[in-house]
């Protein structure tokens, strides 16, 4: 759900393939056996060489006290980030101030309203479900104020998304310089948006919805240009037959014609804002997301869950919602629109002349209590001491002793050039030239940013972690895949655990695991784990039923089956998976940082917590070069047909 | 179409010119509405924090008639939000002499609020049942002796020693390699990982070595013994690569911004007189912590039964 890849990748003949891999190896080979001499005898050294690293904490700094000393009397600050933080005040408090008006049982009408005409009567019910709950956990105002953030943030993307979209969808030229920045902020992690943002707008709502803004935009623009680019051609001709201008071409043809990835584009924009929402609160987004944080600093478990269970509702229903949205083909009627809005009026307009526009507080719930009771238990039971298996506690010694570890030490221990020269193979293999060669400069970044060793670390728990991921997705997807009535349970399931802010699990993980860099894979597995899962069942389900069948009647066992035809024929869905499990499980590393994960997810969020920017943004940056490579490295491509890369 | 560009420019410009945005006047969008008196308070994450600020909320809304917005902000962070007028006041502050001499000194957007009555303390510290059974433990020049007893998988073949939140002052990675000690620092990188791991390492009177400060909440649940560490003397920590003694003991400040300090009015006043001690603070965070009071009832809890140490407070 968090981002999607734009292209998809297309099965070629393996023994072409097979043949133009050899052709590439030997070139590799060619240029390796030229140039690791060469560089080995200028830079030898086993980590990267310090004469190639650019020391960038004098200039950072420097960066860093200007803005802090002209902040409140530069011109660009008092006339142009001034007003952009004046609007976003004014524009949240005024969606704050009409939530607030309209009164829960207002806003709750309204929702379910109008789930009910995009999406039917199930999902309305449903709405009203999720907004009740909100309330019944007390976390009315907090819900009101994160969904007042995200009308703004999400409205804002949709915009500048649009807006790049329509660019990149219609000028070739915008689209080659557009597709590589937005690619490069697709493996981006949030974290690593926060830190330039809060020195240049201060702690605060402006700071957090700017950020979201940044993160959420994206997946709009690209799915924006996507669909524009994707419009058929045979009824572009006709509608240009027609004698009509480019504006109503664009207007009357290309825009309807692309709603489907509209649709799905918002539809994105609004997950990705709403995970945001919460990471934002570590710089003031107040809210759902300050509650949740809040509550880890107390070691509140129960408390995080009250106000992380309101951030999933939110999610699923907003998903739903714009993705039956996005599936729906026919546009319904104004009348029922209409209905739909006086009826949310009518009942704001009771709620508030009855006096309830506060949800009444003698209608909560408190979940706190017996939520930290049963995770005490678990942790109590499971830590150590259980018989045979042994407790978590000494698992993840043994992941790290003897996975994480070793891992770590080999990738240090490689010297500098031969990571290079596995990265540029790697990504050569799997995709274009222009692919390996964005890895391997994604991957010298690095090292010239002199963050090498630590990204190094960073890499080892990443690989570990994408390991398990996999081990553990195939399995539950093979499960999933062949049965509907697990998949059917496991929805839900991949639901919260897709939604769930990562702070609400970090304190049952580290009782769990302990502190170190065990418990940040865990997490990081917990968060990959869904869309693993997701996207490997929907390719396995994909299988021709007629390859299936045939293979039956050939008296195959189901393993054969499954191991000899579902699974080359899924190939493509599997390798997907792949790219999204390392671009997931990279996205948590940061947040691994806070339980111990070290490297460079530490320094992140170091960064943030000293206002440190030169050593916040370095850190920050190698993330998203790593993120690049690993993307690169996993990410198939068809081979690129004349227009742009 | 360019006209249409042009008139949109030209109302940019014209939106813009009309004067400065200062983003230090702005306030948060979820502040009261109706124009009431309203304070904002940082909170940092650490719940001796917490409760200086639950205290002080209910007493300015119940006895003051102010709106309370708390913030919960890092350390550092908080100093900037405060000098832009996002907060206006942190209530316990553990010294950031670079930040003071930028802000207090020379921009003088912040003003110094006196102190807050706590005394502040980090330091290394094992748990008191490890140091009864080795009661030489407590001497950093016997460490080196444990290390393999404080062994663990993320520190190697070395003994662990834990740090905590990269918010806090630390001095423990030079410390370590100055005083020669077979230690690697790992960092839990929040509290709240640090202290769950302390509880499950107290849970089965396991020995572990921490950097941890006083007062804590969390000695009343977990009763922790300091590490002797060499002496600390004035400017002994000035080049932090080459400390080598204990950190110091830390009055600890409390800071308003400027503006709110001048036209603050019973606000300020009442922060600025606020003063307690350390008792006080660790009663309501143990309220908050260990009991799960919210910190609203966790202050009323305490403003009920210490009305002569807040009357002089409001005076």
């Amino acid at each position: 759900m968090a981002t999607v890849t734009a292209s998809t990748p297309r099965a070629l003949p393996s023994g072409l393939l097979r043949h133009r891999a050899v052709h590439k190896l030997l070139l590799i080979a060619l240029a390796a056996a030229v140039l690791v001499p060469l560089a080995n005898a200028r830079w030898a050294s086993g980590s990267w060489p310090s004469a190639l690293t650019v020391d960038l904490t004098s200039p950072l700094s420097k960066a860093s006290d200007w803005i802090i000393d002209n902040r409140d009397s530069h011109p660009l600050f008092l006339y142009f980030f001034g007003y952009v933080s004046n609007a976003v005040v004014i524009s949240v408090r005024a969606v704050y101030l009409v939530l607030l008006g309209a009164g829960w049982a207002g806003v709750t009408a309204f929702g379910a309203l109008v789930a009910w005409r995009v999406a039917g009567v199930r999902l309305a019910v449903g709405t009203t479900a999720a907004f009740l709950a909100c309330g019944l956990l007390g976390m009315w105002v907090p819900t009101m104020q994160t969904l007042a953030l995200m009308v703004v943030a999400v409205l804002a993307s949709v915009v500048v998304g649009v807006l790049l979209g329509l660019a990149a969808g219609l000028s070739r030229r915008m689209d080659k310089i557009l597709r590589p920045v937005l690619d490069t902020m697709q493996v981006m992690p949030a974290y690593a948006y926060l830190l330039p943002v809060v020195l240049v707008f201060g702690m605060g709502v402006p700071a957090a919805v700017l950020a979201t803004v940044v993160y959420a935009a994206p997946p709009m623009a690209r799915l924006t240009a996507l669909g524009l680019q994707g419009a058929d051609k045979e009824v572009l001709e006709a509608v240009e037959s027609l004698g009509t201008t480019a504006r109503q071409r664009l207007l009357t043809a290309r825009i309807p014609l692309a709603r489907k990835e509209l649709l799905l584009g918002l539809n994105q924009t609004i997950m990705m804002a709403l995970s945001m929402a919460v990471i934002a609160s570590v710089i003031g987004a107040a809210g759902l997301g300050d509650r949740v944080y809040q509550a880890l600093a107390s070691v509140d478990v129960g408390a995080a869950l009250a106000a992380g269970i309101p951030i999933v509702l939110l999610a699923v229903v907003l998903d739903r919602v714009t993705g039956a949205a996005g599936d729906g083909t026919e546009p319904r009627g104004r009348a029922g629109w209409a209905y739909a809005l006086a009826g949310a009026v009518v009942v704001a307009v009771a709620g508030r002349l009855l006096g309830r526009l506060d949800w009444p507080d003698s209608w909560t719930l408190n979940i706190a209590e017996p939520v930290n009771r049963a995770v005490d238990w678990m942790t109590g039971h499971l830590y150590s001491g259980v018989p045979v298996v042994g407790g978590t506690a000494d698992w993840a010694g043994h992941f790290t002793t003897w996975v994480l570890d070793p891992v770590r030490d080999g990738l240090q221990g490689l010297p500098w050039w031969s990571v290079l020269l596995i990265v540029a193979t790697l990504a050569w293999l799997i995709g274009t030239w222009r692919t390996a060669l964005t890895a391997v400069l994604a991957m010298a970044a690095i090292g010239v940013l002199g963050v090498w060793t630590s990204a190094l670390d960073t890499l080892s728990q990443v690989l570990a972690a994408v390991a398990v991921t996999l081990v553990l997705g195939f399995a539950t997807a093979v499960a999933a895949a062949r049965s509907d009535r697990v998949e059917r349970l496991l929805r839900p399931v991949l639901d919260v655990f897709q939604t769930m802010p990562q702070f609400v699990y970090l304190i049952p993980v580290v009782a769990l695991f302990g502190v170190g860099r065990a418990p940040a894979a865990a997490a990081a597995v917990v968060y990959a784990l869904p869309a693993v899962v997701r996207i490997t069942t929907q390719g396995l389900r994909q299988v021709d039923p007629a390859a299936m069948e045939s293979s039956k009647s050939l008296g195959a066992t189901s393993w054969q089956q499954l191991r000899q035809v579902q699974l080359p024929l899924a190939r493509s869905a599997l390798l997907l998976a792949v790219n999204q499990g390392v671009v997931l499980v990279l996205a948590v590393v940061v947040i691994g940082g806070l339980v111990g994960g070290g490297a460079l997810g530490y320094d992140t969020v170091f960064g943030l917590a000293q206002g440190d920017l030169a050593t916040g943004l370095v850190a920050g940056a190698a993330i998203v070069c790593l993120g690049l490579m690993l993307d690169r490295v996993t990410q198939p491509t068809e081979r690129r047909t004349g227009k742009g890369a | 179409m360019r006209v249409r560009a042009i008139a949109a420019g030209g109302a940019l410009l014209l939106l813009t010119g009309c004067g400065a945005a200062d983003m230090t006047k702005q306030a948060s969008p979820f502040a009261n509405a109706q124009g009431a008196k309203s304070v904002t308070l940082s909170v940092q994450s650490w719940v001796g924090a917490q409760a200086n600020v639950a205290v002080a909320q209910y007493l300015l809304e119940h006895k003051l008639g102010y709106r309370v917005d708390t913030v919960q902000v890092d350390e550092v962070p908080a100093w900037d939000a405060l000098s832009q007028g996002r907060v206006d006041a942190i209530l316990e502050d553990w010294g950031h002499p670079e930040q003071e001499q930028r802000y207090v000194k020379d921009k003088k957007t912040i003003t110094a609020g006196g102190g807050l009555g706590v005394t502040g303390h980090i330091g290394w510290y094992v748990p008191t049942y490890f140091a009864k059974q080795h009661p030489d433990v407590t001497n950093w020049k016997n460490l080196n002796k444990y290390a393999s007893q404080l062994r663990t998988a993320e520190s190697g073949g070395k003994g662990q020693l834990m740090d905590g939140s990269p918010s806090y002052v630390t001095n423990d990675k030079a410390l370590v390699k100055n005083l020669d000690l077979d230690y690697q620092v790992v960092f839990a990188g929040s509290e709240a990982a640090q202290i769950t791991q302390m509880r499950q390492f107290a849970k089965e009177k396991k020995p572990f070595l921490t950097y941890w400060y006083a007062p804590q909440w969390l000695f009343e649940k977990v009763p922790m013994t300091e590490v002797k560490l060499p002496a600390y003397k004035e400017g002994c920590d000035a080049d932090p690569a080459k400390v080598a003694c204990a950190y110091p003991h830390t009055p600890l400040q409390k800071y308003l911004n400027t503006d709110f300090a001048k036209s603050g009015g019973k606000a300020a006043a009442f922060l600025k007189k606020f003063k307690w001690t350390t008792e006080d603070q660790n009663q309501v965070s143990l309220m908050i912590a260990d009991q799960k009071l919210t910190p609203e009832e966790a202050g009323k809890k305490w403003v009920d039964g210490h009305e002569s140490t807040w009357r002089a407070w409001l005076s």
